[in-house]
């Protein structure tokens, strides 16, 4: 669980999470439409995951809830503020891509992290005995105390994460962003950071992840957005996440195998195994036609389904 | 009327209406790979880097253009290797080596006075160039225009796709070599129209104003080549009449042609835009 | 031992002798400090070149600054910020990648600035504005700099946090509530006003390598910010002052000197760390875990 801030210093966590998106149309100057009509709503204790194929305007989506571009319709409300007043009250936390970082900065793990306080701190920002206290609590909880005067480059993929998940709970944010946080991670750490999400998931906050392994998406996330351009479909994961939104979100873009009846059974079962996959990690659906049926679990290459 | 007529009468000014053209025309063919590339300000660097070289050329009465060429050589090689082994960001590197070039070409001159003043190195003379510096101007232009009227289409292979140029056979390295070479060459020829202070402007503010105009490479490069040899020929004229600053009135003229594509142009415009976003903003659009 | 004494009294003494060359000393220790810091966040920020497109664009500013009876200063501040402007509006609205788009400002400006110069009579000779005249400052300029230098340093340090974070992470500063686009644009300002403060004393050259040279030296060396800092700074006022002296016993022009040692420093930072490991940082510290 997380450790309750007896700061008043901290206003987010007296903030109860919440994301609406309504109507959502961003038009870019060079006449590409990102967003068309983009509507749903979160509500607090949720993961909800964010798939879509690449332009399908996920990254637009993030800079929307984050104030980067102006959405010519429609408005974003966090926690019914807002974006603008959202982003005073530190309620919205961003873990970016390992790609957008550089990870040559001086800066020590430490570092990064204390900057989720920098919005808690005054003129000079100058620490706080109560933002050390928070930088420490965050590290812990991400199990990085030990590696906290490393430069940030010195880390492998999934502690690089973890610091700037450190960074999000330090920050106190109850709305945490994460831009395809499994790229380039193995699965051990993966697993690490879907514990991490359901323990802040448990603590109220709300997640919106960004991701390509189709796969892992029942495993951890309990609401889906699916996304190309248009929602097309957004709700619980177990109704959402089907193989039939999947291949209209995707179109032909996903790699798509089927194993049905002597290739996977020595009887005459008349089930067969649907594999979804852009190349990543397959989603895998296992029943008699496929379509209709919801998600019976995820599989990674090389491990049973 | 007649007064308009006059730059043409003195030979010193069609000379350097024509050289002028021709260089512009050169670094504006350059300015169409550069741009696209994102090395714009590499022909800032190198145009300053070629100052020491420029010095001791003239110092050891040699042809300005072979110790021009030649510091700039140094110059790109310096850069390349500095950044193969450090993790210093591009333009940190590029910064950091032309600076140092350009102070030592003033150090050297302040140490050892030569007959150029530095004026003239940075700031250009076209109006008042001498005979041989010009015939070195002209020769250097028209090898380098020729070596890339033959590269042109093996340039944009290597630039856009470098991979995909090996692949096909093409030695992307050897390429851009010659390319630094043209490109070196480039800024010693503009080094006597413009200066080496202005030279960056020929060879970006061309190719970016045709980015803006059209969307094929070939159209590009024409339409690049044309604005700068014009731009280039109307600045020297026009500079007949307010005494000279050649350098200051030819960007001056291609920084306003780009302006005007900057607001007008049919699809990259900024007005163009601006009538989509609001168009989008009002319906749903499919 | 007395050899020894009287060989450091002709080297530092005797120039140190003359007035011009205090003051000489002085402005160089003081614009070298004041680049070093603002190139540590500079190189980091990949700005690099910034520095160079804002010096060149000051020079219409100064030349209207001139025709209209105005602060020169303040001309070429504006002219300063104006490109900076500039170059972020024209970025916003076309598709032209921001490297080009500043080299198109810049030189325009530039261009634009010799022409006005041409046709206006100045005070200011374009010599010292491209070359600076450090043996040449006056009492006044000694003032403004000395102001100015302690106004940015002070500015910088203040705000050395938030910059960072900016270089580091801008939208992680976009997304605690920091005022972001007043931190580009501060960052911008404080810049453009050291850029003005110094370019009549040291010339442009001069103030594009300080603003990059002391950063990428001591990037080379620590990847901690702090000592980043130290470095850059302990560089330049180190080649501003062995400079100065050099270009006093070599007769050589000052600003060309100054820079030439600090590339010289740059080139000993990449030697030394190419060759130097330090005890590769500690292994695994004692955490709080």
């Amino acid at each position: 669980m997380l450790a309750p801030s007896q700061s008043e210093n901290v206003p987010a966590t007296g903030i109860e999470a919440s994301l609406d998106v309504r109507d959502l149309t961003v038009v870019y100057p060079n006449g590409l439409t990102a967003l068309l009509d983009v509507s749903f709503a979160l509500g607090p204790g949720t993961i909800c995951g964010l798939a879509g194929p690449n332009g399908s305007g996920k990254s637009t989506l993030f800079k929307s809830v984050m104030g980067f571009v102006r959405p010519s319709r429609g408005e974003v409300r966090i926690s019914g503020l807002g974006v603008r007043d959202a982003l005073k009250r530190r309620i919205v936390a961003y873990v970016p891509q390992s790609e957008e970082v550089d990870w040559n900065f001086p800066v020590l793990v430490e570092d990064v992290v204390m900057m989720g306080r920098y919005g808690h701190m005054g003129f000079l920002r100058i620490p706080a005995a109560e933002d050390r206290r928070q930088v420490d609590l965050a590290l812990q909880r991400v199990g990085m105390s030990r590696l906290r005067k490393r430069q940030i480059g010195e880390l492998s993929g999934g502690q690089r994460k973890r610091v700037f998940l450190a960074r999000a709970l330090a920050q106190g944010a109850r709305l945490i962003l994460l831009d395809e946080p499994f790229t380039g991670v193995d699965v051990k750490t993966e697993t690490a950071i879907v514990a991490l999400l359901r323990e802040l998931r448990s603590a109220g906050h709300l997640m919106l992840v960004s991701t390509h392994n189709l796969g892992s998406v029942p495993d951890f996330c309990d609401q889906v957005v699916l996304l190309n351009r248009r929602v097309l479909a957004a709700g619980p994961t177990a109704e959402t996440f089907t193989q039939a939104n999947l291949e209209r979100a995707f179109g032909g873009v996903l790699r798509r195998f089927r194993l049905a009846g002597a290739e996977l059974h020595e009887d005459d079962d008349r089930r067969a195994v649907t594999v979804l996959t852009d190349d990543e990690r397959p989603v895998v659906f296992y029943g008699e036609r496929g379509p209709e049926q919801s998600p019976a679990g995820s599989a990674r290459p090389g491990e049973e389904p | 009327m007649s007064e308009l007529l006059v730059p043409f009468e003195y030979g010193y000014m069609l000379r350097a209406m024509w050289v002028s053209a021709l260089v512009g025309g050169l670094c504006a063919f350059l300015s169409a790979y550069l741009m696209l590339k994102g090395w714009s300000l590499m022909g800032d660097a190198l145009a300053h880097a070629v100052v020491p070289g420029v010095a001791i050329a003239y110092l050891l009465q040699l042809p300005y253009a072979a110790g021009a060429f030649f510091a700039g050589i140094i110059a790109a090689f310096g850069m390349w290797g500095i950044g193969q082994v450090t993790r210093l960001k591009q333009d940190a590197v590029i910064g950091v080596v032309f600076t140092a070039f350009f102070a030592a070409g003033l150090f050297i001159v302040s140490l050892y006075p030569i007959h150029v003043s530095v004026q003239t190195i940075v700031l250009g003379n076209i109006l008042g160039i001498a005979d041989e510096d010009a015939a070195q101007v002209v020769a250097v232009a028209v090898v380098a225009l020729a070596i890339l009227l033959v590269l042109w289409k093996d340039l944009q292979l290597v630039f856009f796709d470098e991979s995909h140029a090996r692949a096909v056979g093409l030695n992307p390295t050897a390429l851009k070599v010659v390319f630094f070479c043209l490109l070196s060459a480039s800024a010693v020829t503009a080094l006597q129209t413009v200066g080496a202070a202005l030279v960056v402007a020929t060879v970006i503010t061309p190719g970016a104003t045709a980015y803006l105009l059209t969307d094929r490479f070939g159209r590009l490069l024409a339409l690049s080549v044309f604005i700068g040899a014009s731009t280039s020929f109307i600045g020297a004229y026009i500079s007949y009449f307010v005494d000279g600053a050649t350098g200051g009135v030819i960007v001056t003229l291609q920084t306003l042609v780009f302006l005007a594509a900057f607001l007008l142009a049919p699809k990259h415009g900024m007005l163009a835009a601006r009538r989509r976003t609001r168009a989008a903003g009002k319906a749903p659009t499919p | 031992m007395t050899a020894a004494m009287s060989a450091v009294w002709d080297l530092v003494a005797v120039p140190l002798a003359y007035p011009f060359m205090q003051r000489a000393m002085l402005v160089a220790v003081l614009v070298g400090a004041v680049s070093a810091v603002l190139s540590c966040y500079l190189v980091l920020k990949g700005w690099s070149l910034m520095g160079d497109a804002i010096s060149h664009a000051v020079l219409p500013g100064i030349v209207l600054a001139f025709v209209l009876g105005l602060p020169l200063s303040l001309g070429a501040f504006a002219a300063g910020l104006t490109c900076a402007t500039l170059t972020g509006y024209l970025k916003e609205n076309s598709r032209i990648r921001e490297d080009t788009v500043m080299g198109i400002v810049f030189s325009g400006m530039f261009g634009f600035g010799l022409v006005l110069f041409t046709k206006v009579e100045t005070e200011e000779h374009l010599n010292h504005v491209l070359f600076g005249n450090l043996l040449g400052v006056t009492d006044r300029e000694l003032a403004e700099i000395v102001l100015v230098s302690a106004g940015v340093l002070l500015a910088v340090l203040a705000r050395r946090r938030d910059l960072l974070l900016y270089c580091f992470d801008q939208q992680h500063a976009r997304a605690i509530g920091l005022p972001v686009r007043r931190l580009h644009y501060g960052l911008l300002a404080l810049l453009s006003l050291a850029i003005v403060a110094s370019l009549k004393a040291v010339g442009i050259i001069l103030v594009v390598a300080m603003l990059v040279a002391p950063g990428a030296t001591a990037y080379l060396l620590t990847s901690r910010f702090d000592r980043m800092l130290a470095i850059a700074v302990l560089v330049a006022v180190g080649a501003s002052v062995a400079g100065t002296l050099m270009s006093f016993h070599m007769d050589a022009a000052t600003g060309p000197s100054i820079v030439l040692l600090q590339a010289a420093a740059f080139v000993g930072a990449l030697i030394l760390s190419r060759t130097w490991r330090p005890a590769a940082a500690p292994a695994d510290p004692v955490g709080s875990a």
